[in-house]
């Protein structure tokens, strides 16, 4: 990994992100490399959206992620790729789980949900990987695995190596998890190599 | 060893790492983890306070006592506790104490961005600011050396982005702190005016040699790299100015109650174009202009909300990066959870169009649309007081107006209020929602769920003898989900000519889960009723003109049960 890397993580309250984050944390720090990381979680328990910035690098400053200097973000869904996408550099990578979760004031019909979500980021974005994270989840053995189904993806596009993220996964989730996590990570990883 | 942790547990780390024995808090974001971490070291006695001006005089108290103490509280909590604060700097400690402030700006949740240090300068109470995590836990052990040198309390402000960031921290064991003796000391402690006079002139001479002790602190840091720009700066700033601009001459103050007029006319004297960079108010440029020194501050940078490497780099340099557009994208809003026991009472509040005036809690969500049931909401216990002055000063609000509150919020401040109201012969109708924790920090426990911090069973307050006490006549209890007796019995406390107490009480949803089926749908008519609940487990489905029940969101509470008037939404698993 030549240049500091900075990766956001967004979705909603409860879609684990947190751990998705402590995931690619612990692996940065295996790797010898320096982290920060910014989340704001006020009231994240009650559905809110939530971001959390993790900053990988050598000498690392500021905890926030500016707009347009994310070198990855992760969606947990798809309209909150949407509300962060001009975070994103250039060159970025847009990963983007294909789950949608529909806020109240579109429940209410105060507010329509975007259409077309996936193909307007395609259009202003660097690169897109979309990736039905719930199906691999429950290929993996449970929706709840979603998160670690992402940070397969993401693996694909940092250069740790392979056991440096299974040492962090082990770090990371109870044990008695851990196997059907590993099978998600896995299933996120290869996805992320045939698209 | 070295560790990840958010500034709030390097706080807790810190506390126990330099021998604190006392903590104690009120929750409040951001504050709220340095006690709920601080818990789960061994040797140190943690715990829940009522309010903030509690919290601060247990610490105190300890202090006095000969034990090394912390109080931490969101900046809105200092408000509550500043007067011990106040009286704090006269007395001194005997051991260390300090005061932990976590301020907010930009708001991420909290009623108001005000900047707390001012408070240290108003108390005359020394002030350190860290800008990392290493830093706040390093602090808590210079606070605590500080306070015990000076024999003062030291306030240690933090901000969000300090309290909710992760960077490295370098843990070491235990310092062995032995207990100091108790000591009797009248002429200290009795804040006579007699001995207040004499410990006036005490706060002075003190403050000097703080301002000279502040020339020298390491925490105070000069980085003097190109002298074209010269920047002084504080807190979580720091790390954007070094982010945004790495050659730029700093000067990093850790320090920043009494400040260290050389240190900072020396560096000045050193640079070509000075400059300073803080968030919120500005406290630093202020003092700095007092000295006759020429600074660019507040002119370039907002006096609100937080700042950015990329903004601090614009302000400075002028050049402003090309940026893609966001898109619009509809907000997503933190709403009341599915199954939350406040969600059919504010329904009925708004069908009876009462005036609510409301408090701060996960209740206060009971503002937005579709709900739209609250008037007012200023701080911790306001609703109660709040609705006496309404009702006695405006004849068209009489018998129109309840207060609602939580259970945590009115054991804070809303007692006082409800006595207020039984004195002045109020006739309010004061609604205490009680799901049994103080929800909406994240759960915490208070006086009246049965346990302490640190998981020690404890007595629970009886709000229904407690009202009475109090002098309330009419009380009762009631179950939020029966929407129809509490309408009625609402309806019928408004109209009484006397204050009245109604206790709705449900544990918070995400505590006790239910375990009912998800509703049914059956047959719907297309009405929307059930919307106006806000529930995010029923949605509009348009093509089908139905509502939806999303069954792995749905508690199966039968709120939108009771509200259907058409049987179409049916408990599920009845049939």
């Amino acid at each position: 990994m030549g240049k500091d890397k900075n990766i956001l993580l967004v979705g909603v309250g409860g879609q684990g992100t947190i751990l998705a984050s402590k995931i690619l944390s612990t692996a940065a720090l295996a790797q010898g490399y320096e982290v920060k990381m910014s989340e704001i979680h006020g009231m994240a328990q009650r559905g809110g959206s939530v971001v959390t910035q993790v900053r990988v690098g050598t000498e690392i400053y500021s905890p926030v992620i500016d707009q347009g200097e994310a070198d990855m973000i992760i969606a947990f869904e798809q309209l909150e790729a949407y509300r962060w996408a001009h975070h994103l550099k250039k060159d970025g990578v847009l990963v983007v789980n294909s789950q949608k979760i529909i806020p109240l004031p579109v429940l209410i019909g105060a507010a329509v949900y975007p259409g077309n979500i996936i193909a307007r980021l395609r259009e202003s974005a660097g690169r897109v990987v979309e990736a039905d994270g719930l199906r691999l989840a429950a290929e993996a053995g449970h929706a709840k695995a979603t998160n670690v189904v992402l940070m397969g993806i993401c693996a694909r596009f940092l250069d740790f190596p392979e056991e440096t993220w299974q040492y962090a996964l082990k770090a990371r989730i109870p044990e008695k998890l851990l196997q059907i996590n590993r099978k998600a990570f896995a299933l996120g990883y290869d996805y992320a190599a045939a698209v | 060893m070295q560790t990840l942790m958010t500034g709030n547990e390097a706080i807790a780390r810190g506390a126990y790492e330099y021998g604190v024995r006392l903590a104690a808090a009120y929750p409040g974001t951001p504050s709220t983890e340095i006690l709920e971490n601080l818990a789960k070291y061994p040797n140190v006695y943690s715990q829940w306070s009522p309010n903030e001006k509690v919290a601060l005089e247990v610490g105190l108290g300890a202090a006095i006592a000969g034990a090394r103490a912390l109080v931490s509280m969101k900046m809105v909590g200092l408000n509550v506790a500043a007067d011990p604060f106040f009286t704090a700097a006269y007395t001194g400690v005997r051991s260390g104490l300090v005061v932990v402030s976590a301020d907010d700006p930009g708001m991420h949740s909290s009623q108001n961005e005000q900047d707390n240090r001012h408070y240290a300068a108003f108390a005359k109470i020394p002030m350190l600011e860290p800008c990392d995590s290493q830093e706040a836990k390093d602090m808590v052990g210079l606070a605590l050396t500080i306070s015990e040198r000076f024999d003062t309390p030291v306030l240690l402000r933090i901000t969000t982005r300090i309290a909710h960031s992760q960077s490295l921290v370098e843990l070491n064991d235990q310092e062995e702190r032995p207990l100091r003796p108790y000591v009797k000391d009248a002429r200290k402690y009795v804040m006579l005016p007699a001995h207040g006079k004499a410990r006036r002139l005490v706060l002075e001479e003190r403050l000097q040699r703080l301002a000279e002790y502040a020339e020298t602190v390491p925490v105070n840091r000069l980085e003097l790299r190109d002298r074209k720009i010269g920047v002084i700066t504080s807190g979580i700033s720091y790390q954007y100015i070094r982010e945004a601009l790495p050659d730029v001459s700093v000067l990093k103050l850790g320090f920043t109650y009494p400040l260290p007029p050389q240190l900072i006319k020396n560096f000045a004297s050193q640079v070509e174009r000075l400059y300073v960079v803080e968030e919120l108010d500005p406290y630093l440029e202020k003092e700095i202009r007092a000295w006759g020194i020429e600074c660019t501050g507040k002119e370039l940078f907002p006096p609100y909300g937080e700042f950015s490497a990329q903004l601090v780099k614009e302000k400075i340099t002028g050049e402003s990066p090309a940026r893609a557009a966001a898109f619009e994208a509809p907000l997503r809003p933190p709403v009341m959870c599915p199954g939350c026991p406040h969600r059919g009472l504010f329904y009925t509040l708004r069908q009876l169009k009462l005036v609510v005036s409301g408090d701060i809690g996960c209740y206060t969500l009971g503002t937005m649309a579709p709900l739209e049931a609250m008037d007012t909401c200023i701080c911790m216990g306001a609703s109660v007081s709040g609705a006496l002055g309404m009702e006695k000063a405006q004849p068209d609000l009489a018998g129109k107006v309840v207060s609602v509150i939580g259970d945590s919020t009115f054991l804070h401040s809303g007692i006082t209020g409800l006595m207020d109201v039984v004195y002045n012969g109020g006739n309010s109708t004061v609604l205490i929602l009680d799901n049994s924790i103080t929800a909406m920090t994240g759960h915490q426990d208070n006086p009246s769920t049965g346990k302490t911090l640190m998981g020690q069973p404890a007595p629970k307050i009886d709000f229904v003898a407690l009202a009475r006490a109090l002098g309330i006549q009419r009380v009762s209890v009631l179950d939020p989900f029966d929407l129809d007796q509490a309408k009625e019995v609402i309806k019928a406390e408004v109209a009484a000519q006397e204050p009245s107490v109604v206790i709705f009480r449900r544990p918070c949803a995400l505590i006790v889960k239910t375990v009912d089926p998800p509703v049914e749908v059956h047959d719907c008519t297309g009405c929307k009723m059930c919307l106006k609940l806000g529930c995010p487990a029923l949605a509009w489905d348009e093509e089908k003109r139905s509502v939806h029940v999303d069954t792995a969101l749905c508690t199966g509470c039968g709120l939108c049960v009771n509200v259907c008037k058409f049987n179409a939404l049916r408990k599920g698993g009845a049939h």
